[in-house]
């Protein structure tokens, strides 16, 4: 399976990573070049096989439905990039 | 007492239990032999001022005679652990300036057992690399050279750990394997890397990379350090959902040096073609060495080991997408500067591209490809089929009775920084072959520095153990290096 230029663009873009027209052909080669690695597991009889969901089997722990934490926004805007009023800020979302 | 920094932790415990030294004298040499080692690259935040005031407190909780085996024992932390008010950064550009606001399980349970920090270690971005070279740090470096003095990687992604150990800057550290992350960097470097089994660990405030793979784990001197140092970092953690409930023990005290009886597999499906001479002949003696302490040597065959890297290249990727789709520039980090009349979108797409380097930039894309309308059978499902397989050749192997499997630790020794550059991404993953296959499984495995190559590098050989069983594992490991009776040390020129 090899990705054309055009699948790599729209892969970079799901991805949300800005890449340059310039810079499509080299990762649709590189992209090409692992997928034909990964080909290899077509070779496996799977039939029957459940997916893995979880390494180790044990029951998801579950614990009371309640407020354990909170009431520190200042804490949590302390590493935003920019942050005003107890908000992040970002650029206009909605014209 | 001289070179302080050069005890092993089951050395310094012992001497500050006596008296004969205190932490902060211990504390003082690893801060002095960082200093003169700035060209391993290996720390690249120090955290003395936190350091001395650690060592201080517990000198005094050992005058107190509240000691427990890890206090006042100076520690390296690798990037990638949340310390709560020190960059914290996982090697990413993106992360530029994060400071936690919050600890990470295994360094508080460090931190509460009384350990000291020394700063924060190199890695591959995001622990995703097997050669530190992908660091917006820049490389850490192997303190074990090659012919005329040629620079080599110390591995990764755990390298500064690694190389910050072989260079007795601290005297354990900190690591976390995904994919052979903490087994290879103790290979390369002649030190021992221990991965616990999937949930012995804690996960929180782990910068994450592929949840269902990633385990943290110590990389130390000795087999009994890396005993001592997992008791302190283990424990079973509300705050982390995989985290077992299952108390843990003394692993120290599980050290009894015999191995009779045990049985040992060798997996046929290891012995890939192109292995070097040397390697080959260490695993053959590594194999009389258990065999000259008791253990029965037994050949067994894990017949999907081949299907193990494309299935981890499948299945790391797809959850390292996900997982660090949490990168936006919006809540912490980096955010690109913006053009007139940017939006969000521009927001996201340019912050990432600035603020991840290509390795990982690479793994976002091929997790987003697999993960995506159309393939995700194709591709996801049938990996993690694939990897119930894998687990599946393990629990045969286990249910017939194998008590542990040997293996070699990597394909090669320690190789030239920029070796890699030209190859293709595929090459750099091969790295992975021989660890890969229990981070699927969700086992513990362990590396030895077993022998030297004809250059004098250091090898590892891995052990392999039952899940949750490490304390088993380890004291195979210390039958392994008490028979090998490596000693070598690089020649210091750092």
């Amino acid at each position: 399976m090899s990705i054309t230029e055009d699948e790599a663009r729209k892969v970079a873009h799901l991805a949300r990573i800005a890449v340059e027209d310039e810079a499509l052909p080299a990762l649709a080669r590189e992209l090409s070049g692992i997928l034909q690695f990964m080909e290899q597991l077509g070779e496996v009889d799977v039939e029957g096989v459940e997916p893995m969901t979880g390494v180790i089997p044990m029951r998801l722990k579950r614990r009371e439905d309640a407020v354990t934490t909170g009431g520190m926004p200042e804490k949590i805007l302390s590493n935003a990039p920019d942050a005003r009023e107890g908000f992040f800020a970002v650029p206009k979302v909605v014209e | 007492m001289s070179d302080l920094n050069k005890l092993t932790i089951t050395e310094a415990r012992d001497a500050l239990a006596k008296g004969d030294v205190t932490s902060v004298e211990l504390t003082e040499a690893c801060l002095g032999a960082i200093e003169g080692a700035g060209a391993l690259n290996a720390f690249v935040h120090g955290t003395p001022d936190k350091a001395r005031a650690m060592a201080a407190a517990a000198d005094q909780r050992i005058k107190d005679g509240q000691a427990s085996a890890m206090t006042g024992i100076p520690v390296g932390i690798k990037d990638v652990f949340c310390v709560q008010g020190v960059p914290s950064q996982a090697a990413s550009k993106i992360l530029d300036g994060f400071v936690p606001e919050y600890e990470s399980t295994v360094t508080q349970n460090l931190w509460n057992a009384g350990a000291v920090m020394l700063g924060k270690l190199n890695q591959d971005e995001f622990a995703m690399g097997s050669t530190n070279e992908a660091s917006c740090y820049g490389p850490a470096v192997n303190p074990w050279q090659g012919a005329d003095g040629q620079k080599l990687t110390p591995g990764g992604s755990s390298g500064g750990s690694a190389a910050a150990v072989a260079a007795d800057l601290c005297l354990g550290a900190t690591g976390t394997d995904t994919g052979g992350s903490i087994r290879q960097p103790a290979a390369f470097t002649g030190t021992v890397g221990l991965r616990p089994t999937y949930g012995r660990v804690s996960r929180w405030g782990v910068i994450a990379y592929a949840s269902s793979l990633d385990q943290a784990g110590p990389m130390t001197k000795t087999v009994r350090d890396a005993a001592i140092m997992l008791g302190a970092m283990a424990s079973v953690d509300p705050q982390d959902s995989t985290s077992a409930d299952l108390p843990v023990p003394d692993y120290e005290s599980l050290l009894t040096g015999d191995i009779r009886g045990k049985k040992i597999g060798i997996p046929r499906e290891y012995r890939i073609d192109g292995m070097p001479d040397d390697i080959a002949a260490l695993w053959d003696k590594g194999a009389d060495m258990l065999r000259d302490a008791g253990a029965e040597i037994v050949d067994i065959s894990l017949p999907h080991t081949k299907y193990a890297l494309p299935a981890y290249y499948v299945i790391a990727p797809a959850e390292a997408s996900s997982n660090l789709a949490r990168y936006d520039g919006v809540r912490y980090g980096r955010r690109a500067k913006l053009g007139q009349g940017d939006g969000i979108v521009e927001m996201y797409e340019k912050t990432r591209a600035e603020g991840f380097g290509p390795e990982v930039q690479r793994r976002i894309m091929i997790g987003t490809y697999v993960l995506s309308a159309g393939f995700y059978d194709a591709y996801y499902n049938r990996a993690r089929k694939v990897r119930t397989l894998i687990k599946r050749d393990f629990e045969n192997a286990y249910a017939d009775g194998i008590d542990a499997i040997l293996a070699p630790t990597t394909p090669s020794p320690a190789f030239a920084l920029g070796a890699m550059d030209q190859a293709d991404p595929v090459q750099m993953y091969l790295q992975d072959v021989f660890t890969v296959t229990l981070n699927l499984a969700g086992l513990p495995g362990i590396s030895v520095p077993v022998g030297q190559d004809k250059s004098g590098l250091p090898l590892g050989l891995q052990l392999i153990g039952r899940p949750f069983e490490e304390g088993d594992l380890l004291n195979q490991a210390l039958v392994l290096e008490k028979a090998a009776g490596f000693v070598a040390k690089p020649e210091r020129w750092w």
